[in-house]
């Protein structure tokens, strides 16, 4: 049984063996895997070690109190969050073996080639075509959007219709994309904050061997599943002190600057207060139900209530701002390596927050998914359950 | 009753001070047994039949729960006659007794009376008799009244008390009345003592109903200072009342989805229908986040000692200036999805509406907590 005592022992062994100050950053990294304490819950030689996932925080404090390195966890979030467990229940042997140990150290970045121009929130209508190639593997040809990292990644999760002849949810198929291909072209895709945060990939003659493939052929959508129930607990489960979400900057410029208080602001500042203070908590209430293993549903509405808020607070910001609101820090089209929602000026924390509740799944979306599976509301109507996916509307 | 365990957080938990948001099992255990008392002996057509009685109160309920189960001593220390537990164990059963909507009178005697006499110097038999639940109190402030608002008096001289308090909660349940005075004395009063009259007053919420005290040279026994007795009562009536106003709102959710899956229109589940869903999942929002606002609210008023600065005045007030409005919004959105029958007298969603209502205004309105807040966390108004 590994409890915390025995993973205090493995942390000081691995800072003994490889002391931080002496040690590069990728060796310590590639050694810390290897102990199994990168995420302990996953399984021996994967880089963990079987343990209960509660005590990942135990080895973290013994490590950040040696001052050792970490992984930079936020540039690798897609990989992190959504690539390593979907490879990992659904990986094989090899494909663990290959993956998740660069993945990890952030050796190697990974990006999502799921929405489509055509399939947002309906993600299974998706077009990109993989046919099977001649020989061994797949030929792909589509277009994907909205990729964070692509221009960064080495690898990508992809999405593809394998099958056009059976309903939408069937025909798909679950692969990890080499982004180096000849045939993925990158674009960047500007947004209203002048940023390209993101990018359009254009897929064409694009090869993957059959030893990429995620799951079985035709079970693309259960495997998706996984990569997208992990990308909202990703979202929701964040703990944060009180003030450290979008509701900090508004407070310390209302401290700050009292020529710019009204009566009017301070009842709208007071009641978004409360209720960025009531999210936190609710927040903190689900990160405590997880670390006690009494999972509740709680975390499928976490992001709907910051997506609203995160738009309000920032709103609210730019108007208390007055003469100063009606500026924006820079238009420049820049490629920021990390997205930050509240990083830079009030201007653009407003208009970056718009895309809170639409990426990860729409707020519109995310009510339904709480209906009908927190509450047990009946499903919507659905035309498109029976009918082959190359004879939908589009 | 043993207190609560420390904490779910887990042994690497960095923040000594995180608040403890979970229930524990002893907890859940409470609310079981207090779930299957008000099961028997509270549903909603004896609720209703009794608020159109002249004891809108339920005395064999109050005397299972109070006395029975031992509840009315869950904030009393066992050496002075109570049970020894805490805020947040009250804090489950109010939960219970909001989603039962139960006339009894918990709240006013078992924790802001209660409150007010452990503040004080003096009263140690009254507070027993309370904790063991032979005898009702109420504190005669105006239940509108936030911690830290002025309150008013009555007049003090030669040893009786002469005045009027209106609309003070439960008063007409009263064995015992808890009147403060212009001289700052608390006073313990008899309530059928000479010179003592309580008159119910016609109220909104018929299941905590208000009652006008007038003293005429009534006798009065200085139990404390007023001041902080009021001041710590209001406190702790104001952060375990978002518990009373979770368990409001959860049965107006509950009970509006149940309805909703079942009732047909236009050949179909109304609960199918996208606006209406959309609406329960936002109300399902809210009432999660009551819930983590409400026992944070309760544990830290558990936690609570002379020195721990105002983490407590904070985490009650963030409570109040959120759980009026979603008790309300959950107790509105199930009268209008249940339609026409959400109109009627004999269904109990009235109960629920006319009891979030009052509790918006008890123990201070949002707008007065947050005024609160504006102090606490630093936000100054202009």
């Amino acid at each position: 049984m590994t409890d915390a005592a025995e993973l205090r022992r493995r942390t000081q062994e691995l800072l003994a063996a490889q002391p931080p100050a002496t040690t590069g950053r990728l060796d310590f990294l590639r050694a810390r895997f290897d102990a199994g304490l990168a995420w302990v819950h996953y399984p021996e030689g994967l880089g963990g070690l079987g343990a209960p996932r509660s005590l990942q925080a135990v080895v973290d404090a013994e490590l950040e109190a040696a001052g050792a390195p970490d992984n930079d966890p936020r540039r690798i979030g897609i990989g992190l969050g959504m690539a390593a467990p979907t490879i990992l229940q659904y990986g094989t042997e090899e494909q663990r073996r290959r993956f998740l140990r660069p993945l990890w150290t952030g050796e190697e970045v990974w990006c999502q080639l799921f929405s489509e121009p055509g399939a947002g929130s309906d993600l299974a209508a998706l077009g990109t075509r993989a046919v099977r190639a001649d020989g061994d593997g797949w030929v792909v040809d589509g277009q994907k959007v909205w990729t964070s990292s692509a221009h960064a990644a080495r690898w990508a999760i992809l999405i593809a219709r394998t099958d056009p002849d059976v309903p939408k949810h069937r025909g798909i198929t679950y692969f990890v994309c080499d982004m180096t291909d000849p045939g993925v072209e990158v674009r960047p895709l500007r947004q209203i904050t002048g940023e390209a945060e993101f990018n359009e990939v254009f897929l064409t003659g694009v090869r993957i061997p059959d030893s990429h493939r995620l799951g079985e052929t035709g079970d693309g959508w259960r495997v998706a599943q996984t990569t997208l129930n992990n990308e909202r607990v990703a979202i929701g489960g964040m703990r944060l002190p009180r003030e450290g979400g979008m509701i900090g900057p508004v407070a310390r410029t209302w401290r700050e600057r009292p020529e710019l208080r009204t009566h009017d602001l301070h009842q709208r500042l007071l009641g978004l207060w409360v209720e960025a203070e009531v999210a936190r908590l609710a927040g903190e209430r689900l990160r405590q139900q997880l670390v006690a293993g009494q999972p509740g549903p709680e975390g499928a509405g976490m992001k709907l209530g910051f997506a609203r808020l995160n738009q309000q607070i920032s709103g609210l910001e730019v108007e208390l701002l007055g003469a100063e609101g009606l500026l924006y820090d820079d238009w420049t089209m820049r490629r920021p390596e990390l997205v930050d929602f509240t990083g830079r000026e009030a201007g653009y924390r407003y208009l970056r927050s718009k895309g809170n509740s639409i990426e990860g799944g729409t707020s519109e979306v995310l009510l339904n998914i709480v209906a009908e599976r927190v509450l047990g509301l009946p499903a919507e109507p659905r035309t498109d359950k029976d009918v082959a996916w190359k004879d939908l509307a589009r | 009753m043993s207190t609560t365990s420390p904490t779910h957080a887990g042994p690497a938990s960095p923040v000594s001070t995180q608040p403890d948001l979970l229930y524990s099992e002893e907890e859940a255990a409470l609310r079981a047994a207090v779930r299957d008392l008000l099961t028997d002996h509270c549903d909603a057509a004896r609720v209703i039949s009794r608020t159109e009685s002249d004891t809108p109160h339920d005395p064999s309920l109050w005397k299972a729960l109070a006395g029975g189960m031992g509840l009315a001593g869950l904030l009393v220390p066992e050496d002075r006659g109570g049970q020894g537990a805490t805020h947040r164990e009250a804090a489950v059963v109010l939960e219970e007794l909001g989603r039962a909507v139960a006339p009894v009178p918990y709240l006013t005697s078992a924790v802001v009376a209660t409150e007010a006499l452990l503040a004080c110097a003096g009263g140690s038999e009254v507070l027993a008799s309370l904790a063991s639940a032979r005898r009702i109190g109420a504190l005669a402030v105006p239940l509108h009244t936030a911690p830290g608002a002025s309150f008013p008096t009555v007049r003090a001289a030669e040893g009786a008390l002469h005045g009027e308090l209106t609309g003070i909660a439960d008063a007409s349940a009263a064995d015992v009345l808890l009147v403060p005075a212009d001289d700052g004395g608390l006073y313990a009063v008899e309530a059928d003592a000479a010179g003592v009259t309580v008159t119910g007053q016609t109220s909104l919420d018929l299941t905590r109903p208000l009652a006008r005290v007038t003293l005429d040279g009534a006798a009065g026994h200085r139990v404390g200072d007023a001041g902080p007795a009021v001041r710590r009562a209001l406190r702790a009536g104001a952060g375990l009342l978002a518990s009373e106003q979770l368990g409001l709102a959860e049965w107006s959710l509950t009970e509006t989805v149940r309805y909703l899956k079942d009732r047909r229109q236009f050949n179909r589940p109304v609960g199918g229908f996208q606006a209406l869903k959309h609406r329960l999942a936002q109300l399902w929002l809210e009432v999660v986040n009551l819930r983590a606002a409400a026992r944070n609210a309760a544990d830290a008023l558990a936690a609570d000692t002379a020195d721990a600065g105002d983490d407590a005045d904070t985490a009650v007030a963030v409570a109040q200036a959120y759980a009026g409005q979603v008790a309300v919004h959950a107790a509105e959105e199930a009268l209008q999805l249940h339609g026409g029958i959400g109109m009627t007298w004999e269904h109990p969603v009235h109960l629920y509406l006319k009891r979030a209502k009052a509790d918006s205004i008890a123990y201070g309105t949002a707008g007065a907590h947050r005024e609160a807040l504006a102090a606490l966390v630093d936000l100054r108004a202009p």
